[in-house]
């Protein structure tokens, strides 16, 4: 016989606040099974769980209710505690008094009524619980970065100094991301190259870290601590052992093409590798843009290479890797202004992006760091900056602020002026915002000394007039309508996901929001966790981030990652799916079902009834308890540990 | 193809000529336009800045009587097109303004009459390759500055007519006639607008700024698709000669231009009508 106890939390006044605690408890005290009851103030406090064991030895308790918030928060916490008591863990139920009712709910009277409900009802749950037995799975001492941007490179970096091993995979032929791509970096006005380069070095140095490059993750299955993972290794049509780096197959390569690292702005060969310090030194072969490939004659790389890594023939392969966690550090792409109308639908060819900015302003760049035209490549004296493209805008762009633009488009204003000390930048914005470490005072020495023209307002019309481009606008401050002729304009363009964001999301089973950025575990306690156990987030797929942000996270997710990866075994969950044999009929629908492939055929003989058949089989290592199963099995073969079928009756009935 | 037609008030008085070549134009194509009995006005400026509900429940009683015939309602003048639409998307999307207008004009309506413009019926409707067969005269030679003003694009989600940011209808309308349509960036700025009594300094000085662009661009003839915008730049062009510059742009009505095209007489296009002489720059292109 069942011994119940119903312990009934006041939290504070979340919960008494609306819900009269006493008279659950009174209504509890009436529950088949319930041998005593208890409220107190909070019972996730170390007293109030002093105040569950106590009444648990004394009573001879053998069975829990916890009335009081959503199980994720504290189940683990009562688990414990009962374990602490000598009952199994798995003999407690949480009656959510708090989300689903207090928190919700504003008539005292109709919320207590409800709150008794939800108690009654996982009183009768409870009865019917049965001990579960812990499971443990080990782990695999690897882990797999998603993006070798600066986010991806820090993370395996991290990962490699605690003594494991890390992959990279990272899409295009070298690591590096978009700061790769940056001139300075603000407010310091460090060269992005400078300090991002050695890093790069150190991470295909180390013989921890293995990179993938021209790479993507295209399968994941598995769960934490033993991921499965399919690398697709692109032809590279290069063979990475072979190639020394020397370049001379890119020298000689006729066929030309926009450099896809350059915004187009510059030209690059068939041949090549995105930028001098790639990293790894190995070119890639585009075969769109190839002659052998596209007219079938050329080859004038594979005889030029001294040391024949020319491979034509070379093939896309997958590569499989087994790993315990993963990082996802997958990176942004730039808000495609091309829906503004106002700003020439991106059609004019003055009009350009903040990192395009970046690259005609480096000196390794298409202009050799001369800030020009795109047009006609003469200089560009007045520079008109446009924040908030595509940020902040409900109606064509994204509801939320890109964080950075602000201080990129400060920085561009310095670096024009010392590019060139004739110039002027004007900049229209709505607000500053300057949140970070000298942030504030790096503004105020553009506006002060490097001679901004800060305009508070919005442009409202970009045209061209003869070869010059007139921005018409608003200055909010003076209330007047200003036209300034200028040679070029620069859209601080907002960041957001990447377009494939989404499939990757899928693949990975993480959650993401309506703006397709991956949803963290918690916004302020669990900001790199996903509520996919052994997945964390790094950077700016996640949310808008600067790159002081980006590298604390990717050491944040390599911690979390790590705490994974010293331990010898994980516990998992054993709340799992099994089937019973005697029942199963074989229909199999539940293989269909199961997304985990957790779900495998075996033989069956009944020797009551000396019959052979072919039933279902849970891989007991594989499966994650979703249900899926016990709800499509027709026969009710399937049940789920922790939530059988009686269970949920004996719930439903007790409503 | 039959339609409602709605003139308003400016087309039977300042911009005769924009109904009258209306009504050539339509005949010509077979397009019948049957002019809705006892229209009043449709509120156009002084409605809405006077009180909101009346500006609502003028176009929707002229709407009720398209209704009735069960035909798609047509207008020419930009304020009128507006009006009207903007009526019908408070009544398909404000329940509130929908209460109440209903209750003024006693009646049930949810905004469903359709709204075309002149300009849309000859594009969507009708068909520019069909304009350009039926056309007998090419326009070559002709530089037309296509200038579409505020009201027939705007607010462009309660408009959904051409692109607010750069619209191009009358443009493609003029280059299957045969013309250069100009590529211009004041296509859509504004002439001022009822500015003209109150204001006058207000609106030489923006019509000044359009006709230069237009003239700069390298325009022999404007087209307009507003009878506002048509007495501003026409009608104003006087007083900007004094004020700024003398230009010398005739502005037309689009329909008058297609009305050309077609071969109708000058005349019964209004040709006669504008303040600036449109007929030496058309015999000179040979148009005429």
């Amino acid at each position: 016989m069942a011994r119940i106890g119903v312990f009934v939390c006041h939290c504070g006044t979340n919960i008494a606040g609306v819900v009269d605690v006493k008279k659950v408890v009174e209504a509890a005290k009436n529950l088949p099974f319930v041998k005593f009851t208890a409220d107190y103030n909070y019972f996730c406090s170390k007293p109030g769980q002093d105040e569950i064991v106590k009444a648990i030895k004394e009573h001879n308790l053998d069975r829990v209710i916890v009335s009081a918030c959503s199980p994720s928060l504290h189940e683990k916490t009562f688990r414990t505690c009962i374990e602490e008591a000598g009952l199994n863990p798995f003999m407690v139920e949480m009656a959510n008094i708090r989300e689903q009712c207090s928190w919700v709910h504003k008539d005292k009277e109709k919320a207590t009524r409800k709150a008794i409900e939800l108690v009654r009802a996982k009183v009768a749950k409870v009865a019917k619980s049965t001990p579960l037995k812990k499971m443990y799975t080990s782990v695999e001492k690897k882990v797999l970065v998603i993006g070798g941007g600066i986010a991806g490179i820090q993370a395996a970096l991290d990962i490699a100094i605690a003594g494991y091993k890390a992959i990279i995979v990272e899409k295009n032929p070298s690591i590096g991301g978009r700061m790769a791509q940056f001139d300075k970096t603000f407010p310091t006005l460090d060269c992005a190259a400078c300090i991002l380069t050695p890093r790069m070095v150190s991470a295909s140095q180390d013989e921890n870290i293995k990179i993938y490059s021209y790479s993507e993750v295209c399968e994941v299955s598995g769960f934490v601590g033993n991921f499965n993972v399919k690398i697709l290794k692109k032809a590279r049509s290069v063979d990475e052992e072979k190639c020394t780096g020397c370049g001379q197959c890119i020298t000689k390569c006729p066929a030309k093409v926009p450099s896809e690292f350059d915004r187009g702005l510059g030209l690059r060969k068939a041949i090549y590798t995105p930028f001098p310090q790639a990293v790894p030194n190995v070119p890639v072969i585009d075969r769109q843009a190839c002659r052998f490939y596209t007219e079938g004659k050329c080859r004038i790389c594979e005889k030029i290479c001294p040391f024949s890594a020319i491979d034509f023939n070379q093939k896309d392969q997958i590569i499989e890797e087994k790993v315990g966690a993963i990082i996802v550090a997958s990176g942004f792409t730039l808000f495609d202004h091309s829906v503004y109308g106002e700003y020439g639908y991106g059609k004019l060819k003055n009009v350009i992006t903040g990192l395009d900015f970046e690259r005609i302003v480096n000196s390794s760049g298409p202009t050799g760091g001369k800030v020009v035209r795109p047009s006609d490549g003469k200089p560009a004296k007045n520079v008109v900056f446009i924040q908030c493209v595509g940020s902040r805008d409900e109606q064509k762009g994204i509801p939320y602020c890109s964080r950075l633009c602000c201080m990129y488009t400060a920085k561009h204003a310095l670096l024009l002026r010392e590019h060139d000390p004739a110039a002027q930048a004007y900049i229209f914005y709505i607000d500053i915002r300057a949140a970070g470490k000298n942030y504030e005072e790096f503004v105020k020495k553009v506006q002060t000394e490097y001679g901004a023209m800060y305009l508070r307002g919005r442009v409202s019309r970009i045209f061209e007039k003869d070869e010059d481009l007139v921005v018409r606008g608003a200055d909010t401050l003076s209330g007047a309508q200003i036209e300034i002729k200028a040679d070029l304009v620069v859209l601080a363009t907002g960041l957001v996901a990447r377009p494939d964001a989404t499939q990757l999301a899928k693949m990975l089973r993480i959650p993401y929001d309506k703006n397709n950025l991956f949803t963290e575990a918690h916004p302020k306690l669990g900001p790199v966790e996903t509520v996919t156990s052994g997945i964390f987030l790094t950077g700016a797929c996640q949310a808008p981030k600067d790159i002081p942000d980006t590298v604390a996270t990717a050491s944040a997710a390599s911690v979390k990652a790590l705490g994974l990866l010293t331990k010898d075994k994980l516990t998992i969950d054993p709340e799992i799916a099994s089937v019973n044999p005697f029942i199963c009929s074989g229909c199999l629908n539940c293989v269909k079902v199961c997304p985990f492939s957790a779900i495998e055929t075996e033989e069956f003989e009944n020797k009551l009834f000396k019959e052979k058949k072919v039933v279902a089989k849970v891989i007991e290592s594989l499966c994650r308890g979703c249900g899926n199963c016990a709800a499509v099995c027709r026969v009710g073969a399937v049940d789920l540990a922790g939530y059988k079928d009686e269970q949920i009756m004996e719930e439903i009935k007790a409503l | 193809m039959k339609y409602a037609y709605f003139p308003g008030c400016a087309l039977k008085s300042s911009a005769i000529e924009y109904d009258m070549s209306t009504q050539e134009v339509a005949r010509k194509l077979g397009i019948e336009l049957a002019e809705i009995e006892d229209w009043i006005c449709c509120g156009a400026t002084p409605a809405h800045l006077t009180l909101h509900l009346l500006s609502l429940a003028l176009p929707v009683k002229n709407l009720l009587k398209a209704q009735k015939e069960k035909l798609e309602v047509v207008t020419c003048c930009a304020a009128c097109f507006n009006r009207l639409k903007v009526a019908n998307h408070f009544m398909q999307t404000d329940e509130e303004h929908r209460v109440k207008v209903n209750t003024i004009v006693d009646a049930n309506y949810h905004g469903d009459v359709v709204v075309k413009h002149f300009l849309e019926v000859l594009i969507n409707d009708y068909g520019l390759e069909r304009i350009a067969k039926r056309a007998v005269k090419k326009l070559e030679n002709l530089k037309v500055a296509s200038y579409y003003g505020c009201l027939l694009i705007r607010p462009p989600e309660v408009m959904k007519f051409d692109d607010p940011e750069d619209p191009h209808s009358m443009d493609d309308l003029m280059k299957v006639l045969g013309a250069e349509a100009i590529n211009w960036p004041y296509k859509h700025e504004c002439c001022g607008a009822s500015f003209s009594i109150a204001r006058t300094d207000i609106v030489l000085r923006l019509t000044n700024d359009v006709l230069r662009m237009a003239k700069e661009a390298g325009a022999e003839m404007v087209a307009v698709a507003c009878p506002l915008c048509h007495s501003n730049l026409d009608m104003r062009q006087m007083d900007i000669a004094k004020k700024y510059k003398h230009y010398d742009l005739p502005v037309l009505y689009f329909t008058q231009i297609l009305g050309l095209a077609l071969g109708i007489e000058p005349r019964k296009l209004g040709l006669n009508k504008h303040f600036v002489d449109p007929m030496k720059l058309l015999k000179k292109k040979g148009v005429i």
